[in-house]
C-alpha cells in the first residue's frame, strides 16, 4: 500500500452531501467537474499525492542497483521497471491535478516534509536479492491494495489504477523471477535471498498501515470508497498469498509464530514492530534522510533546467506571435 | 589484421558505445530535474542497453569462442573496451549530460543511416532496428540543447561550457584507423570521414538555433575506440557494472 495513515476529513449533512453519498453507494464514478464534499476532495488529494510521491521516491532504492545489475537483461528489466514507476507517479500527479492542486505544489509538500510517502522506501537495498524481494514483496503488497482501487469512486484515480495494476503485476513477476534464480543459485546467492526476506518481511507488512482497531481514518474513507478494504484484511491476504511462495523458494519467513489456522482459513502471524513504523513515519527510518535529501537535491539542481526550458518556451511564443 | 578480428573490433565499438553511455545515462535514475526527464533518461538508457545486447551478441558470434553479450560486457577489463572517449565522460550537470547525448546521437544517427546498407546483413538489420530509437533520441537531445542554449542567461552559459568541455571528444568519432578502413573496404561500415559533412551540417543547425558557438579548434582526444588509452573514468564505471559478476564468478542471475 503506497498510501498509509491518510487522514480522512469528515463529511457534512447537507442535501448535496447526502446526494453525493447516494451516488457512491449506487456505484457511480465521481468525475472532476462533479460536486464533491470538500473533505472528499482533501482526503483524495492527500491519498493520491502520497501514492504519487511513493512512486517517485520508490525510484531511489531500485535505482541504487541499476548500475550494478548483473546482466544486460536484468539491467534492461530494472530500467523498464523504474521507468514505469516514474510513469505511475506522472499519472497519479495528473489525477491529483484534476482535484485542483498542481504537481509543483504537491512536490513542494513532499520536499519540505508536509506530505509523506510509503514507509517501505526508507529501508535500504543492500544486495541484488533486494531487487527480487522489492518486486516480490513490496510490489506484491502494493498490488493487494491497488487491485481493489480500480473500483474506487473517483474516476481518474480508478482509471489510473487500471493501467498501473497491469504494470505492477509484471513488476511482481520479475521480482519473483529474480528470487527464484537466487534461491536456486549458489550458496552465496541463496544467503542473499534469505537475508533480503529477513530484512524486508516486516517492513512489507507495515505497508498496509496499523491495525484497523487503531486506524482512525478508515471509516469515512471506506464510506466514500476511496479505501476499499481494511488494513488487516489486506495484510492477511498478503501473508496468505506470500507464505506458500516463500516455501516454494525454500526460504524461511522470519516469523517463528507463523502458523496455518484452519479455523480462519489463513495464517496466524506476528505483528510488525509498530513503534519502528511510527519512528519511520517521523523521519527516523534507516534511509529517510538520504531519500529526502536526494529528492531535494534533484529538485534544487534542476531549477536552472526548468527555468531555462520555461524561458525558451516563452521566447518561442513571443516569436510566433511576432511572426503572425 | 584478419577480417574477423577487424569485424569483431568494429562490433565491440558499436556495442561498447551504447553500453558505456547507457550506463552513464542510467546513473540519473531518480535524480533528474523533472519527472518527464526521469522517464526520458531511463527510456534512452534502456534503448541503448537493448542495442548493446544486439551488437555484443553478434560480436560474440563473430568471435566464435562461445562468449555471450554478457560475458563480453561484464568480464573484460578496461583495455579491451572499445567505446569512444565521449561515452565515458562523466554526467556533470543535466546540460552536460544532454550535450554529450546530442553529440553522440548526431554521430550515431549518421552512422546507423549508412549501416543500414552494410554488406553484412546482420549489421544492416541491427542498424535498421536501432535507428528508429536513435531518431527519437537525437530529436529529444537536440530539442533540449536548443531549449537550454536559448533559455536563460544561466542555462546558456552552462550549455556553452558543456559544449566547450566535450568538443575535443567529437573528433575521435570521425578519425578512421586500421579497423575503420578495413570495415569501409569490406563494405561493412561507411568511410567515417564522409559522415563528418552531414554531421557538421546537422549539429551546426541545432547549435546555431541554441545560440551556442562551436569552439574554434579541431583538437581531438584519441584512444577510446582503439582501447589504447581510455580516461580514468572507465575503470570506475566497470567497478560498478561488473562487480557482481566478478565477486560471484559462475553464478547465474
Amino acid at each position: 500500500m503506497y498510501a498509509q495513515m491518510v487522514k480522512s476529513e469528515s463529511t457534512d449533512e447537507s442535501a448535496e452531501a447526502i446526494a453525493f453519498q447516494a451516488r457512491i453507494d449506487a456505484g457511480e464514478k465521481i468525475e472532476p467537474k462533479d460536486w464533491m464534499p470538500a473533505g472528499y476532495r482533501k482526503t483524495l488529494i492527500r491519498q493520491m499525492g502520497q501514492h504519487a510521491h511513493s512512486e517517485i521516491v520508490g525510484q531511489l532504492p531500485e535505482g541504487n542497483w541499476i548500475t550494478r545489475a548483473p546482466t544486460l537483461e536484468r539491467k534492461a528489466i530494472l530500467l523498464a521497471k523504474v521507468q514505469d514507476e516514474a510513469g505511475h507517479g506522472l499519472y497519479l500527479y495528473c489525477g491529483a491535478e484534476t482535484l485542483g492542486v498542481t504537481r509543483d505544489e504537491l512536490t513542494e509538500m513532499l520536499l519540505d516534509g508536509r506530505m509523506k510517502y510509503s514507509s517501505i522506501f526508507n529501508y535500504p537495498t543492500l544486495t541484488w536479492a533486494d531487487m527480487g524481494a522489492v518486486g516480490w514483496l513490496v510490489d506484491g503488497a502494493a498490488i493487494m491494495n491497488q487491485v481493489p482501487l480500480q473500483r474506487t469512486s473517483y474516476g481518474p484515480y480508478a482509471r489510473a489504477m487500471v493501467r498501473i495494476c497491469k504494470e505492477e503485476s509484471f513488476h511482481q513477476r520479475q521480482g519473483y523471477d529474480i528470487m527464484m534464480k537466487m534461491a536456486n543459485g549458489t550458496p552465496a546467492q541463496k544467503k542473499m535471498a534469505q537475508d533480503a526476506l529477513n530484512r524486508l518481511w516486516f517492513p512489507s507488512l507495515m505497508m498496509f498501515g496499523p491495525s484497523d482497531a487503531e486506524s482512525t481514518h478508515s471509516e469515512q474513507s471506506m464510506k466514500w470508497k476511496i479505501k476499499m478494504n481494511t488494513n488487516d484484511e489486506l495484510r492477511q491476504k498478503f501473508v496468505d498469498q506470500t507464505v506458500p511462495q516463500a516455501e516454494y523458494l525454500g526460504l524461511t519467513v522470519p516469523d517463528k509464530t507463523l502458523k496455518w489456522n484452519d479455523e480462519k482459513g489463513g495464517y496466524d502471524f506476528a505483528e510488525p514492530n509498530w513503534d519502528e513504523f511510527f519512528e519511520v513515519l517521523k523521519g527516523n527510518g534507516p534511509c529517510n534522510t538520504e531519500r529526502l535529501a536526494a529528492r531535494n537535491k534533484a529538485w534544487d539542481d534542476g531549477k536552472w533546467v526548468r527555468d531555462g526550458m520555461m524561458a525558451h518556451a516563452e521566447k518561442r511564443k513571443i516569436r510566433k506571435v511576432a511572426a503572425e | 589484421m584478419t577480417d574477423t578480428t577487424a569485424y569483431f573490433e568494429f562490433l565491440c565499438r558499436m556495442g561498447d558505445n551504447t553500453l558505456v553511455l547507457g550506463h552513464r545515462v542510467s546513473e540519473w535514475c531518480g535524480h533528474a530535474p523533472i519527472l518527464e526527464e526521469d522517464i526520458a533518461l531511463a527510456n534512452t538508457a534502456l534503448d541503448m542497453i537493448g542495442q548493446t545486447q544486439m551488437w555484443l551478441g553478434l560480436a560474440g558470434e563473430v568471435e566464435g569462442e562461445g562468449r555471450s553479450a554478457d560475458d563480453i560486457a561484464m568480464l573484460r577489463d578496461a583495455w579491451d573496451f572499445r567505446n569512444c572517449l565521449l561515452c565515458e565522460q562523466p554526467n556533470g550537470d543535466f546540460g552536460q549530460t544532454m550535450m554529450r547525448q546530442f553529440l553522440f546521437d548526431a554521430w550515431h544517427l549518421a552512422m546507423l543511416t549508412e549501416l543500414q546498407n552494410s554488406s553484412e546483413q546482420r549489421v544492416a538489420e541491427i542498424a535498421a532496428k536501432a535507428i528508429k530509437e536513435v531518431q527519437y533520441h537525437v530529436e529529444r537531445s537536440g530539442d533540449t540543447v536548443i531549449a537550454l542554449g536559448d533559455g536563460t542567461a544561466q542555462s546558456h552559459e552552462r550549455m556553452q561550457k558543456a559544449l566547450n568541455l566535450l568538443w575535443p571528444y567529437v573528433g575521435e568519432l570521425f578519425t578512421p584507423d586500421a579497423v575503420d578502413t578495413a570495415m569501409a573496404e569490406a563494405g561493412i561500415a561507411p568511410d567515417l570521414t564522409k559522415l563528418r559533412v552531414g554531421f557538421d551540417t546537422h549539429i551546426g543547425q541545432v547549435l546555431s538555433e541554441a545560440t551556442l558557438a562551436i569552439p574554434d579548434s579541431n583538437f581531438a582526444h584519441q584512444g577510446g575506440k582503439s582501447g589504447f588509452q581510455h580516461s580514468e573514468h572507465l575503470g570506475h564505471i566497470l567497478t560498478q557494472m561488473q562487480w557482481l559478476q566478478r565477486a560471484y564468478p559462475g553464478a547465474s542471475w
